[in-house]
């Protein structure tokens, strides 16, 4: 426990408790818009920390990220609607799915090789092939079970570009248990799963793994002459990153209740999800959280803003985010965090 | 039985030889020196050593069990060390970050590689530049990182690459006595390819000459520096 | 039943030559300035824009639209690299690939602010008409754009095989500190030839423009069509990513054909995976 802390000098420790002392009291003191606003902050604090761990730690650029994301939730949220089964035993399948698929894709590339952006374009080739596909799920399914013979209803419903909608039921009363109940609740989750991956990945990054990571992203050759087997290390980072990217579909499913493949796998989403590690710090451990805090306010900020001037165009929000992602990479390639860390000093000591 | 047994070594690039029936022996221990004019083949001859090539002929046996074709990094778990001609080191890591990725070959647990990272760099001369990221290093200080993250893996052999190379004689003299104590209190065998003949002398037991692929002599230094065949290769045929 | 097939494949092989040309202009930039350009299809759909406006504008033909179009991006493409991504050549290679992808983003939605979300193309006064080749029937507007895509593609090679400047470029390409030591000037011929990479892309949208719908949405989906055709084709291999083109508008034509238009690019994808698989290097590429 005390790795997680130690190195820390006592103005971060401070600083940290501050921030998520913030947080845990927030929805007392701020009205439902803000709340929406900072569960989906949040959101990709968490998501683009999952992400970090390829990217900042072992160096692997994935573009394609909005896969696992995807089929974390129409696991989950198919399980669900179907048969019933509970979101959080539908978690623990839609990791297993995640896991399988990042085995998959990490296999295919590492295997033969494939890194650098070559890798980049292969995870997006992925997403893109799954998005249609589910884009086609009742077509493809309607064809399965003409093949097999197993009767379509036996075929977990998963609402191709239509869309699949979960049951919204209570909205008053939370059921932390089935994922049902207020923004509060959904807020709480976020927050904490936050929380623990920040700890899960501060342990990671300090353990032989860390380091192994590190190393390979530095340099493989050299990683290899040191005794690193750099096929099974990436191997272990692409599954794991894709692992926790599971949570974040699911909660997205049981949050915003429906899902579309042209919104949950699209490449959008993807580029949003690394957005926020990027322009916070890639390769920190805070970095990811910043990102996410800087970036969605901001650009909710800037829609409001037009919404007031009476300008309604689609578009703007993500122009904002290029021009962000652009002068971050002219100026601050580091990141944001590097930079603020030093300034007042609250990084881990040198 | 030596501990490294290296027998009719070949290799080619797409119709270049690099390498022909190259074999010689290092018993454990000891330290050897490869020599040879550029282009001999010394590098491509760590390479296969090393793993990162594999021979198309030949054989060898280190520490008794067959290791050609294997990759760099069992090569490295086998127990053989290397640092490269051009160095690697990770330049957004810390000195000792570096040291301790190759300090945790040899044991899981951060804490004992940190310990045994220390030590290293203390033997280098690096300790004070310790938590300084890598890439601010001079080229002489980034050699001897290089140097010591293959020392800190705990090899049985270390195969230096050049590692004196652009070196003050002074440099060249603190890291011969470097690695004599190194192979004197761990009996860690060396073998390391050298340009810097003022290492050589002062280092090797035995040397290996590689001109054009091939072993054209070896023998304990003073019978090779008066080699024919040697100084021809290096100075050339008016020279002998 | 199989003239279907038929008519779908050369229809297929006629746009994909025309997809070929686009991802020459990637092929030309990534080889020579090892940049890996992730706003290609942004400049694509960009190019198709312009067409789009020239046509409603001055009732432009976009196969003479071609022309300003292709002067039009050159000079984006020139002053693109010459004021941004020079200073990025050393950087290491995420920070270059995420320096486009801020381009990209900044595209697509400018595009979409500008022109809205809806579909659009130029109808050409001959655009309903084709031509008849026994069971065969291919539409004029696809023969001619894949004749131009041709015609293109070939004064590209015989620009790199013959001319002084071409060849400087293939230099630069080859070898970086060595074409610096002969004393080009490297960093005026990087922009050239993003100039050159950017006015392809400027003529295949054109082209492309008068057989498929454009939306700001697509600029992504050409991006990585252009990529899986250059990985397909072989990377730094100019007559592969024609090839490729060719054999990737095939397979989207017979995809199209066999399942469902939505689908086409499934069989694209496969093909990349199985590419990645089998022959890393391409179909002509060169062995690593």
């Amino acid at each position: 426990m005390s790795v997680l802390f130690d190195g820390l000098p006592r103005r971060s420790l401070i600083a940290l408790a501050v921030f998520f002392g913030l947080l845990l009291v927030a929805p007392w003191l701020v009205n439902a818009y803000v709340l929406s606003i900072l569960v989906v902050v949040l959101y990709y604090a968490y998501a683009g920390q999952s992400w970090n761990i390829m990217m900042g730690f072992a160096g692997q650029l994935s573009l394609g990220h909005s896969l696992y994301v995807g089929l974390g939730a129409y696991t989950a949220a198919a399980l669900f609607v179907r048969y019933g089964v509970n979101p959080w035993l539908g978690l623990v399948v839609a990791v297993g799915v995640t896991t399988v698929m990042g085995a998959i894709v990490g296999f295919l590339a590492f295997r033969f090789r494939i890194g650098g952006v070559y890798f980049a374009i292969l995870t997006i080739a992925f997403a893109e092939f799954t998005r249609i596909g589910f884009d086609h799920a009742p077509l493809i399914t309607a064809a399965l079970a003409d093949y097999t013979g197993i009767s379509v209803d036996k075929f977990p419903a998963l609402g191709g570009s239509g869309g699949l909608f979960l049951p919204v039921t209570n909205l008053s009363s939370n059921d932390l248990l089935n994922l049902r109940g207020a923004p509060i609740m959904f807020y709480y989750v976020m927050l904490a799963m936050t929380a623990l991956a920040l700890a899960f990945c501060r342990w990671l990054l300090a353990s032989k793994l860390g380091y192994y990571w590190q190393a390979i992203r530095e340099n493989e050759e050299a990683a290899a002459a040191l005794g690193i087997n750099v096929f099974r290390y990436k191997m272990i980072a692409v599954m794991l990153s894709a692992a926790m990217t599971a949570f974040a579909g699911v909660f997205f499913a049981f949050y915003y209740n429906n899902l579309f493949p042209e919104q949950i796998f699209s490449m959008n989403r993807s580029i949003e999800l690394i957005l926020g590690p990027i322009i916070g710090g890639l390769g920190t451990l805070f970095g990811p959280i910043l990102g996410a805090f800087v970036l969605s306010p901001l650009a909710d900020g800037i829609t409001e803003v037009l919404q007031w001037a009476g300008v309604e165009i689609p578009g703007v929000k993500q122009v904002f985010y290029g021009v962000c992602l652009l002068l971050v990479v002219v100026f601050l390639p580091n990141g944001i965090w590097p930079v603020l860390a030093k300034r007042f000093k609250l990084g881990r000591e040198q | 039985m030596a501990l490294l047994e290296v027998r009719g070594i070949g290799k080619s690039f797409r119709g270049l030889r690099a390498l022909h029936d190259v074999s010689f022996d290092v018993p454990a221990g000891a330290i050897h020196a490869m020599i040879g004019p550029n282009g001999a083949g010394k590098t491509t001859c760590f390479n296969v050593m090393a793993g990162v090539y594999k021979p198309d002929a030949g054989s060898i046996h280190f520490d008794g069990k067959p290791i050609a074709g294997l990759r760099p990094d069992q090569i490295c778990r086998a127990g053989i060390g290397r640092t490269f001609q051009v160095v690697k080191p990770f330049p957004g890591l810390s000195v000792l970050d570096n040291v301790m990725v190759g300090a945790l070959n040899a044991t899981d647990s951060v804490r004992q590689a940190r310990i045994e990272a220390l030590r290293v760099l203390e033997l280098l001369h690096l300790a004070d530049k310790a938590r300084h990221v890598a890439s601010s290093l001079t080229l002489p200080e980034r050699k001897r990182i290089e140097v010591a993250r293959a020392m800190a893996t705990r090899p049985k052999l270390l195969l230096l690459d050049e590692v004196m190379a652009g070196l003050r004689p002074t440099e060249v003299d603190e890291m011969v006595a470097v690695f004599r104590r190194v192979n004197q209190e761990t009996g860690t065998t060396i073998l390391l390819i050298e340009h810097v003949m003022r290492a050589v002398m002062a280092l090797a037991q035995h040397i290996v000459v590689l001109h054009y692929g091939e072993k054209i002599c070896e023998g304990a230094p003073v019978d090779v520096v008066r080699d024919p065949a040697v100084l021809e290769c290096y100075l050339g045929e008016e020279a002998v | 039943m199989s003239d279907l097939y038929l008519n779908a494949a050369l229809s297929g092989a006629l746009t994909g030559l025309v997809y070929g040309l686009m991802a020459l202009g990637l092929s030309v930039i990534f080889g020579v300035v090892r940049v890996v350009n992730f706003a290609h299809g942004e400049m694509m759909t960009a190019a198709m824009y312009g067409a789009i406006l020239l046509s409603q504008a001055f009732k432009l033909d976009p196969l003479v639209a071609m022309a300003p179009v292709a002067i039009g991006m050159f000079i984006l493409g020139y002053w693109l690299q010459r004021g941004l991504i020079n200073s990025f050549v050393t950087r290491p290679e995420h920070t270059q690939f995420m320096l486009l992808v801020a381009v990209a983003i900044i595209l697509v939605n400018g595009q979409l602010i500008a022109f809205g979300p809806n579909a659009r193309n130029v109808q050409v006064d001959y655009a309903l008409d084709s031509y008849q080749f026994g069971s065969v029937i291919l539409d004029k507007v696809r023969i001619y754009a894949a004749i131009a895509a041709l015609a293109v593609s070939a004064a590209l090679f015989a620009f790199f095989r013959f001319s002084l400047t071409g060849k400087a470029i293939r230099a630069c390409a080859d070898n970086f500190l060595g074409a610096q030591v002969v004393g080009l000037d490297v960093k005026r011929l990087y922009a050239l030839t993003f100039g050159i990479g950017a006015a392809c892309v400027g003529t295949a949208g054109c082209l492309l423009v008068m057989l498929v719908d454009v939306t700001p949405a697509q600029g992504p989906a050409y991006t990585l069509l252009a990529f899986i055709i250059v990985i397909v084709g072989g990377m730094g291999s100019l007559t592969g990513a024609l090839l490729a083109g060719l054999i990737v508008g095939i397979s989207e034509a017979m995809a199209g054909a066999l399942f469902v238009p939505s689908a086409k690019s499934m069989f694209t994808f496969a093909l990349l995976v199985l590419v990645l698989l089998f022959r890393p290097q391409g179909l002509l590429g060169r062995t690593p």
